[in-house]
């Protein structure tokens, strides 16, 4: 990474650090939901394992997706407000620019969701996955977060103002709901079921929930990559025209 | 001679249909100050935009510092210091967190010291470490002009640098502005404000829908326009008329019984008036001072009332 890009990173981190509304939506409203889930509802779904085991991989992509609004809205916000202009000027590039939310987003990321698996042991979660297993899923995770992050940066760049840029993210925040995340597709209604079943999250839920119970499906991995790589090459292709447009 | 720092020939640039800068030439000196003078929507902030690589005009050649803005920009940026219309201070950063910002994209030698020093000569050391979310208007013009010296660079633009501003922090940012020609700096501002140009320019030029319609000192710009003068208003014709014999190369309105004379609109002057007419027992029945503004700049240069130009 070039300094610039480390310099700005540092000051995205700031802000993120600054702004507890940010913290709260990326760190614990995803537990605060996961809490929800498994203590009210968890003992009504039959999941075929313990609730908190098949709950935790999708609670995971869950906080990777409500930690996205602020991104959206920080983005926007460097280019309504001025301070776009003034990097220009002084020659940083956009790539600086964009790489320092991307990083952050993932930083924040990451750390609601190793909030989230602490909390998941403390309420029993047992994974049985090996050494190489976490490995895997630390590396879907890693693919999702960046993937995600791109996306919702071109969002950013591309709303007119930061709240139409946070209210943009809200389908992704929305999507983890319709997936195999909370119960399995196969438990839910025609036309729901079938768009569960094929949107991203679910491979990427069920990629994870396969690793981390010890028991990989190579399918799964396969489909979440393909869609980690899928989302996050129109994110970026997205954020990089629209940057240079709107600049 | 001094060298040119600036310079625009045939500059061109359109928005669609509407042409926003309808071929512009001008020359700035290096260490001056050169004033655009001009209603909203003249095409000042574009004038900058274009002047400073955010935008490319499509016709015409600007050099800055010696280098073309569209093929050398880099060298052109690492000249210049912006600041625009609306600050560009972060706000969830404490103004000294944003002047190391620019210290460190600029990598500046001893930042620190940079910034504490630029914190004391802008008067913000006591609030260096609030964020700037909580600065007035004044402040965070003045945090936004300490972040584009950081580094120093040799030529600054500052676009509208006092809208918005009440008088007094007007007045500190005049005061700076001169303390950074004073140290050899050339500036290039924008202005809606025929005073501000005045105190502050060596050379003025008024653009007017894209096109430059005087250019000169802010001296040969108040020849060309009508100067101050101070309006008498009478109660009846008679004394009017008295009065205008009285005094030579005033105008006189019948229609409205007024009488116009040409004056600075100074106290002295005004007692020395008072005074003329006391003693010939004329009774004027109002009084009023007239200094030339942006209007009268624009009325006497274009022939029309500048209609878009703000109250003040």
């Amino acid at each position: 990474m070039s300094t610039d890009a480390l310099i700005m990173l540092r000051r995205n981190f700031k802000h993120t650090a600054r702004n507890p509304v940010t913290v709260f939506n990326a760190v614990l409203l995803p537990v605060v939901i996961m809490l929800m889930f498994v203590y009210m509802l968890g003992n009504a779904f039959s999941v075929g394992v313990k609730y908190i085991d098949y709950a935790t991989p999708g609670m995971i992509l869950l906080a990777v997706a409500y930690g996205l609004g602020a991104t959206a809205a920080e983005v926007n916000d460097d280019m309504t407000k001025g301070i776009i202009n003034r990097f220009r000027v002084m020659d940083v590039s956009r790539g600086a620019v964009m790489t320092g939310h991307v990083v952050v987003t993932m930083l924040r990321s990451l750390i609601s969701i190793a909030a989230i698996i602490g909390v998941a042991f403390g309420l029993g979660f047992r994974p049985s996955a090996g050494f190489g297993d976490w490995l895997a899923a630390v590396g879907v995770i890693v693919a999702a977060c960046f993937a995600t992050s791109w996306l919702t940066v071109a969002i950013g760049l591309a709303a007119k103002t930061p709240q139409s840029a946070a209210m943009a993210t809200v389908p992704l925040v929305l999507l983890p709901f319709f997936s195999s995340a909370i119960v399995p597709a196969a438990k839910m209604g025609q036309g729901v079921r079938q768009f569960a079943e094929y949107q991203p999250f679910t491979p990427i839920i069920e990629s994870l929930r396969g690793l981390l119970a010890g028991s990989p499906s190579a399918g799964y991995v396969i489909a979440a990559l393909a869609w980690c790589a899928g989302i996050g090459i129109v994110g970026y292709v997205w954020a990089v025209t629209t940057f240079r447009k709107r600049v | 001679m001094r060298t040119s720092d600036i310079a625009a020939s045939g500059l061109w640039k359109a928005f669609g249909d509407k042409v926003v800068l309808d071929g512009i030439d001008f020359d700035v000196a290096a260490g001056s100050v050169f004033s655009m003078l001009g209603p909203n929507g003249a095409g000042k902030t574009t004038t900058v935009n274009v002047l400073t690589t955010l935008l490319k005009a499509d016709a015409g050649t600007v050099r800055v510092g010696g280098h073309d803005v569209a093929t050398e920009t880099r060298e052109v940026r690492a000249a210049i210091g912006v600041t625009g219309q609306f600050a560009a201070v972060d706000e969830l950063l404490t103004g000294r967190e944003n002047l190391r910002l620019m210290a460190d994209l600029k990598r500046v030698r001893s930042a620190g010291q940079v910034v504490t020093g630029l914190l004391e000569r802008f008067d913000l050391a006591e609030s260096a470490d609030k964020l700037a979310s909580t600065y007035s208007a004044g402040m965070r013009r003045k945090l936004d002009l300490a972040m584009t010296l950081v580094g120093g660079p040799r030529i600054i633009f500052l676009d509208e640098p006092t809208t918005g501003l009440d008088p007094r922090s007007r007045r500190t940012m005049w005061d700076i502005v001169r303390e950074l020609v004073a140290g050899g700096t050339t500036v290039f501002l924008t202005t809606q404000y025929l005073e501000e140009a005045d105190h502050l320019a060596d050379r003025i030029a008024v653009l007017d829908q894209g096109r430059l319609v005087a250019q000169g000192t802010p001296g040969e710009l108040k020849r060309q326009i009508p100067g101050s003068h101070v309006r008498l208003r009478f109660t009846s014709i008679h004394e009017l008329d008295a009065a205008a014999r009285l005094l030579a190369g005033a105008t006189q309105d019948d229609e409205n019984l007024t009488l116009r004379v040409p004056g600075d609109g100074g106290v002295k002057s005004l007692q020395a008036l008072l005074s003329l007419l006391t003693e010939h027992s004329i009774d004027a029945d109002e009084l009023s001072v007239h200094t030339p503004d942006l209007d009268d700049v624009f009325l006497a240069l274009t022939g029309r009332a500048n209609t878009e130009v703000s109250a003040r």
